[in-house]
């Protein structure tokens, strides 16, 4: 029994390892800030919530299953803020240097 | 007062769960610091609907399950794209209405669709939420509204 969960909990270690390597390679490849920003969302969302799982098998029922569940809590209820945060300030400074060159064509 | 013992009761299941010892001295520390906390919020005016929305409790369970298959199904879409290249993404922006009436219902698209890799919410305004999206069909998928659909229902 703790055999298998040793199993499982490897086989969703080793995706979560992979997800973040996927997400890794997607920062490095895609053209610009945002495309980027989608690829590191693999790496928070679905890589994060596979690698605290399988650390949960691991720790068994005890104190460390709970702060586990509240790590992936809160990792998922700020990851989007953040990257809305990100996204926002792309956006205004682009705003930003348009109207700079427009300014600077007049 | 509900809103009160829903926070009451949250800070202390996190002060239990990242303490580990019982006895009766640290536990009445622990008593002692959710209460002043829970005073400080209540003059910082946040203990209401917003910060403890717990009438939204019973419908959440379903949403958040919708929710995963989403995140699962989008990430799985855009690891394929990482891995075969370029050629397979066709970024843009586009400004869709929001029809949530209220902020705790637009929040919560925005922080669905920024779960959901492959969209991004850039700015949110009382109607409208501009994102961005790694594919056209990313951008047509949000635009058939069956999220803001269920977020709808969830308010």
């Amino acid at each position: 029994m703790s055999n298998l969960l040793e199993i499982i909990s490897g086989i969703l270690l080793l995706l979560g390892s992979g997800l973040i390597f996927t997400g890794a390679l997607g920062v490095l490849r895609f053209p610009d800030i945002y495309s980027r920003m989608h690829a590191a969302g693999v790496t928070e969302t679905l890589a994060t919530s596979l690698l605290l799982s399988g650390l949960m098998l691991l720790a068994g029922w005890s104190l460390v299953l709970l702060k586990l569940i509240m790590i992936l809590l809160f990792i998922l209820f700020t990851s989007p803020t953040a990257s809305h945060a990100l996204a926002k300030a792309v956006w205004r400074h682009q705003q930003h240097e348009t109207l700079r060159e427009k300014s600077h064509d007049a | 007062m509900k809103h009160t013992f829903s926070i009451s009761a949250l800070l202390a299941i996190i002060w239990l769960a990242n303490s580990g010892h019982y006895s009766g001295l640290l536990l009445a520390f622990g008593a002692a610091s959710v209460a002043l906390v829970v005073w400080i919020c209540h003059r910082m005016d946040v203990v209401d609907h917003e910060s403890q929305p717990i009438h939204l409790t019973r419908h959440l369970p379903r949403y958040y399950a919708w929710l995963t298959i989403q995140i699962i199904a989008s990430n799985i879409d855009v690891v394929k794209r990482i891995w075969s290249g370029n050629s397979t993404i066709s970024p843009g922006m586009r400004r869709f209405p929001v029809n949530q009436k209220t902020d705790i219902g637009r929040v919560i698209y925005a922080n669905s669709i920024n779960l959901t890799p492959g969209t991004i919410a850039i700015e949110l305004t009382d109607n409208e939420v501009l994102v961005h999206g790694l594919t056209q069909s990313n951008l047509d998928d949000l635009d058939a509204g069956s999220m803001s659909c269920r977020v709808d229902k969830l308010e």
